[in-house]
């Protein structure tokens, strides 16, 4: 890369990260789009709206969240020192619920009595039904009827919450078509609902907004790494699924230019077999869900199904800025596969105490191949972006284990 | 003049409204579809719109969302639906033809390429719901080299300043969405439709066809009273549905509720 472009002036004033982004959705949702972006950058830089949203993430969800040195696992490693950010400790468990609190307080200022959203492995939907209930707004989740299946539990803390689960029966009954059925649903009750889309895709302005909500992990990290470890870390490693763990914790450190950073896909059952969650390893651009970013499509542009043993990977498309971010080379995407994602939960759990979401065991299991080759005195940040008591039954399964 | 700008002068010469069925192409087999064309034109159609399925059809609600399962079980590709078109004009030169879905099947052959295999093959148009004029920029150059309209949707959310721009962007025609919501939702409001249709008329110079909620002849008539065009499609693919294992009696079940709407409108 000869020059670094000015990472903060993207996306352009119509969403476009280079080729990628943009507004790809019918006209009936063109100007909610429009009145969406024209109140977010009202509000983003003022200062009520952020004391109101700071305030949240201190005393609703806990932040900051720790930087903390897995010590041992990195001794045993050999190598450089790995540190957890831990998004696991956040209320709800996961790094998600940054977003809705942002989203839910954009709601509130729009005068919108209603907030739907799509969940795969349902953590997004835990993390909407809980500011739903918390803001007094009516929440409908929609979800594949697999996923549905497959995340029990959470299907019920969101019905404890006061969230109506749908569940989605057409396509492959899994993430991708619950975004599918709450695209239908908003373009269909646009005046009094907002949608709070979970991750960095989607039209513009939301991978921009859910980018700002979810910096909060990077500006800590950036922070807490000075201060704990003396240092800007020498790498980060985070999982990519959609990619808002990943790009929160990327973008505050994207004009450092030491630091390394590695988006870790889902590669399934191996790259080689097809069946993984890997765009941006084995994908090509394409568009969908309102963007235009690396997809899994088959040569007539059909979207092809996706398989990994984390939920919240298994999504064909990815954030339209990382796709930006992988072709100018400032970002390495890597994959880990579902066995190299589960001996990382087991190993983590094991030597510190600590139970990762399989999501984020991707992120680990690629830390785990980077430390041995880096110096003890360098340092790896890994996102830790939930924790992994939702998936307790899906590891069982695997050992065999019935309750 | 390219077919469809003549096809509504035509019309308007002899004040009849043009009637727009929809079907998704390869639907229930790829067999079916040109004939099934044929014999909507026989009905009365003026214009055709043939739907090419996407996996993911997000502005479509169940109706046609299977019809793109149905065409997407035996693969009916972008390139399939060019040959069917040529199929059609084989032997017939006269009814506009206009290629409706959503942007990634096309997107995926490049776009120059699309133009060209579609101008050859006899295509008038296409109708990209996922891409609204403003991503459309590079695209409409292509596409008006080729002699392809570019159709643009319009919806009741719609501002005046977009209403202006739509219509500047666009060729052919303005489709105007009667309601928010999906394919096959609700019944439209004949006065909601003909308040809107006034104003599109004073903000854009183009025909305007009216679909969504179109589903019999009493509400084709009652559309056509307002609007240059009616489209309808959701009724017509529940017959491919209700047909789809005698996929002989489809010619009829379609070109049934077609005659019916035809005479209603040309009343």
């Amino acid at each position: 890369m000869s020059e670094r472009p000015d990472f903060s002036a993207f996306p352009d004033a119509r969403g476009h990260f280079g080729q990628f982004g943009g507004s790809f959705v019918s006209e009936t949702l063109m100007g909610a789009l429009d009145e969406l972006t024209a109140m977010y950058a009202r509000l983003k830089d003022d200062p009520q709206f952020r004391a109101d949203f700071d305030y949240d993430l201190a005393h609703y969800v806990g932040r900051p969240s720790p930087l903390y040195l897995a010590e041992r696992w990195s001794k045993q490693l050999g190598g450089a020192k790995i540190w957890l950010k831990r998004e696991d400790l956040n209320h709800t468990g996961a790094h998600k619920v940054n977003n809705t609190i942002g989203q839910a307080l954009l709601a509130k200022h729009m005068g919108k009595p209603r907030v739907i959203a799509e969940t795969g492995a349902g953590q997004h939907g835990v993390a909407t039904a809980t500011v739903a209930a918390r803001l007094g707004l009516t929440c409908q989740v929609y979800m594949g009827a697999e996923d549905v299946e497959r995340q029990k539990l959470n299907v019920y803390r969101m019905k404890l919450l006061g969230a109506e689960v749908i569940p989605v029966t057409s396509g492959s009954r899994t993430l991708k078509d619950a975004m599918n059925e709450a695209m239908r649903d908003w373009v269909t009750n646009v005046d009094d609902t907002f949608y709070i889309i979970g991750t960095v895709a989607g039209p513009h302005p939301y991978p921009q907004l859910v980018r700002d909500f979810q910096c909060i992990i990077g500006r800590e990290a950036r922070e807490q790494s000075l201060k704990q470890a003396g240092q800007l870390p020498d790498a980060l490693v985070a999982c990519v699924g959609g990619g808002s763990n990943a790009i929160g914790l990327f973008h505050p450190f994207l004009n450092d230019e030491g630091v390394a950073m590695y988006g870790v896909e889902a590669a399934g059952d191996g790259i080689e077999t097809g069946r993984h969650a890997a765009p941006l390893s084995a994908g090509r651009p394409g568009v969908l869900h309102g963007n235009r970013t690396y997809l899994m499509e088959d040569d007539n542009g059909q979207i092809i199904e996706t398989h990994s043993v984390s939920a919240g990977l298994d999504y064909p498309g990815v954030g339209p800025e990382h796709s930006w971010l992988k072709d100018i080379g400032r970002v390495n995407y890597v994959a880990a596969d579902d066995q190299e994602a589960l001996s990382a939960f087991r190993e983590l759990t094991q030597v510190e105490g600590i139970m990762p979401a399989l999501e984020s065991a991707h992120a680990l299991a690629y830390a785990r191949k980077l430390a041995p080759t880096m110096s003890p005195d360098q340092n790896i940040v890994v996102n830790l972006s939930g924790r992994g008591d939702k998936d307790i039954l899906t590891v069982a399964a695997i050992d065999g284990i019935e309750f | 003049m390219r077919r469809i700008e003549s096809c509504f002068q035509r019309l308007a010469d002899q004040k009849r409204k043009a009637l727009i069925p929809f079907v998704t192409a390869g639907d229930p087999v790829k067999e079916v579809t040109v004939p099934l064309m044929h014999a909507m034109v026989d009905a009365g159609a003026d214009i055709i719109e043939l739907g090419v399925p996407f996996s993911d059809p997000m502005a479509d609600g169940p109706v046609i969302q299977l019809a793109c399962e149905r065409a997407l079980a035996h693969n009916t590709s972008t390139r399939d639906i060019l040959d069917m078109v040529k199929t059609f004009r084989e032997t017939n030169a006269d009814t506009p033809v206009v290629l409706m879905g959503y942007l990634n099947p096309v997107e995926v052959m490049g776009y120059e390429a699309f133009a060209k295999a579609a101008a050859q093959a006899g295509v008038d148009g296409v109708l990209l719901v996922d891409l609204p004029p403003e991503e459309a920029l590079d695209v409409k150059p292509l596409m008006d080299a080729q002699g392809l309209d570019m159709i643009f949707l319009v919806a009741p959310t719609t501002s005046d300043a977009r209403i202006k721009l739509i219509g500047q962007a666009g060729s052919g025609y303005l489709y105007y969405v009667s309601l928010k919501g999906v394919t096959g939702s609700a019944t439209l409001n004949v006065d909601e439709v003909a308040s809107r249709v006034e104003t599109i008329r004073n903000l854009a110079q183009l025909p305007i066809g009216v679909g969504f909620g179109i589903k019999d002849a009493e509400s084709a008539q009652a559309v056509s009273r307002v609007a240059d065009g009616v489209v309808v499609g959701s009724a017509l693919v529940n017959q491919i549905a209700e047909n789809k294992d005698t996929p002989n009696a489809i010619n009829d079940a379609v070109g049934g509720i077609l005659s019916a709407m035809r005479n209603a409108m040309d009343q």
